[in-house]
């Protein structure tokens, strides 16, 4: 073809190609201020029409915590129910919730926001992003309420403490790797967005949460009500170990939790972070192929 | 840059003619002059994939008992069928065509935000689009937007800072600016994203419609910007239903119908066509 050939000498570059992926991550990063104002602006704007404003911030986690300490606390029973149950709770509640959302809401990140797709030329793995930063500084409000009902219990503070800031920042690149898979699933296929909430929600019950899944189904000797005691179900334990919400829940409450029951497998650190880096790395990967993609109407 | 792509002595093109044992290249297309080429549309064709519903065409349809076959079936819509030319430095090209004719997706193609089919476009900078259509984020104020839409486009936050007076003054929003854009009428939406857009100095400016929203200031005052941009050695694309705009702003009309290109020349000479084959 002439043109084609001629293009290149008269010093022009093809439009919507997809840039060297060096490049592009160095184009998202020069955009990192556009990722946080978008986050805070969200944030703001969200609760600009409510009187309590952005002390919703604060009670959203608080109400939930409460539901869910009234309904596993006190309705159900305290099968697999651990040492300091309301400290366990908490700490679950609060830190999944950061991820169920940043999950739901990242992976419609493009597909919402087509507008701003349609209309304005940027690398679009701002988006996803700026969604899981928009949970995250959401999640450092109710990080401080954990922290504060810590100490109201009565939890000793140690430097031990500290560990929940690398934890903290695993799960938020973990999370960001999750959330450019899914974003650009969504894109191909809709109706995942559909689904997510109901994949999120069987994270919920099945990691861990509200209850502890070592306590539950590890072996327990016998006792008053099992007199013959009970044989557990170790695969499911061990199956646990590699499952990586389950890993982060287990970093911040050993972080955070005293007790014997709260002793962590060091291991964890190693399964999180080679989750995280596998994870983020195929994420940013599978995310810039399909770079030219997002513009599409259809 | 002064690349002279017909200068028989230019070192590639040997090069070529060494390398090529098959027929010789056929003539360079792009043509001589002292005009550099800006953009290149090189047979590009747009498909879209999209669900339809069952349909009932007529009045007739509606009648007969048999219920139209429900379920989804996949359409090709093929929005643009092998557009080919070239727009040059100072051009500035209207767009025209009837409803649907493949007007607005070929500058979403040529601004890069929907990929070609088959074919490419080339062009020596990122052109920007500036269209209707919804806000860019419509629970935000309009000064979030025009932060946003600046760090968007790559300007770092104390740029935006320095150039906010301005997009303000020019869109003339001062006093709606804090409100989110969703209270915005459609016209103070297009003048709003009109002055976003113009924040950068662009070399090819790509409006569409956005300007037949705008009340009569506006509307010149954005022309007035379209003209300064082209004699900057800019390009601007333009596409409008309105012929006015047109002839006051362009000096080249390309006319689009059902995704083919049917005419491509200077601006009144196309536009009498258009309307000649519109009054059939």
């Amino acid at each position: 073809m002439t043109i084609a050939d001629d293009a290149p000498r008269a010093g022009l570059t093809k439009v919507g190609g997809r840039p060297p992926l060096g490049e592009y991550l160095r184009e998202v990063w020069s955009r990192r201020s556009f990722i946080y104002s978008m986050a805070r602006f969200r944030i703001e704007s969200e609760n600009q029409q409510s009187s309590l404003g952005m002390f919703w911030v604060i009670l959203k986690p608080l109400l939930n915590a409460l539901i869910y300490g009234t309904v596993f606390g006190i309705l159900i029973g305290a099968v697999g129910r651990p040492p300091h149950y309301v400290e366990f709770l908490i700490i679950g509640i609060f830190v999944f919730e950061f991820f169920a959302q940043s999950w739901t809401a990242g992976g419609k990140a493009i597909t919402n926001n087509s507008a701003l797709v349609q209309s304005l030329a940027f690398p679009r793995m701002v988006l996803p992003l700026a969604a899981v930063v928009e949970r995250f500084l959401k999640f450092l409000p109710t990080v401080v309420i954990m922290l504060v009902f810590l100490i109201g219990t009565g939890s000793p503070i140690t430097w031990h403490w500290l560990l929940i800031i690398p934890a903290f920042a695993l799960f938020f690149l973990f999370t960001c790797g999750l959330v450019l898979v899914t974003a650009r699933l969504c894109v191909h296929w809709r109706d995942l967005n559909n689904f997510l909430p109901f994949v999120t929600r069987f994270f919920f019950y099945t990691t861990g949460v509200f209850f502890s899944i070592e306590s539950r189904f590890g072996p327990r000797p016998p006792s008053p009500t099992e007199p013959k005691g009970y044989a557990g179900h170790p695969w499911l334990v061990t199956a646990t170990d590699y499952q990586p919400v389950h890993e982060f829940l287990s970093l911040v409450r050993a972080a955070l939790l005293d007790g014997p029951a709260y002793q962590t497998n060091q291991a964890y650190w190693l399964y999180a972070t080679l989750w995280t880096v596998v994870l983020l790395g195929f994420g940013i990967w599978f995310f810039w192929r399909a770079e030219e993609r997002y513009g599409r109407v259809d | 840059m002064s690349t002279d792509p017909g200068h028989e002595t230019d070192p590639r093109d040997e090069h070529r003619s060494l390398d090529d044992v098959g027929p010789p290249p056929p003539p360079v297309v792009i043509p001589t002059g002292d005009r550099k080429p800006v953009v290149i549309v090189d047979d590009v064709h747009v498909e879209y994939k999209v669900f339809a519903t069952g349909k009932r065409p007529t009045a007739a349809d509606r009648k007969s008992i048999k219920i139209p076959k429900r379920g989804k079936q996949m359409r090709t819509v093929h929005a643009l069928k092998g557009v080919s030319f070239t727009a040059y430095q100072n051009d500035s090209i209207g767009v025209i065509g009837t409803n649907g004719s493949g007007k607005s997706t070929l500058m979403r193609a040529i601004a890069g935000l929907t990929p070609t089919s088959r074919g490419a476009i080339y062009s020596d900078s990122k052109p920007s689009l500036l269209g209707v259509g919804a806000a860019l984020l419509k629970d935000l104020s309009g000064e979030r937007n025009i932060i946003l839409g600046g760090l968007a486009m790559g300007f770092t936050k104390e740029e935006v800072e320095e150039r906010y007076d301005d997009v303000v003054a020019f869109a003339g929003l001062e006093k709606f600016i804090d409100l989110p854009m969703r209270a915005y009428s459609s016209g103070m939406t297009a003048r709003l994203k009109f002055a976003i857009a113009s924040m950068a100095t662009h070399e090819i400016l790509i409006v569409d419609e956005a300007l037949a929203v705008g009340d009569r200031t506006f509307r010149q005052r954005s022309e007035q910007r379209i003209r300064e941009i082209r004699d900057n050695a800019g390009t601007v694309f333009l596409v409008s239903h309105s012929m006015q705009s047109i002839k006051d702003t362009c000096s080249r009309v390309i006319w689009l119908d059902q995704g083919t290109l049917m005419m491509d020349g200077e601006t009144s000479e196309v536009i009498r066509a258009y309307h000649a084959a519109q009054d059939k």
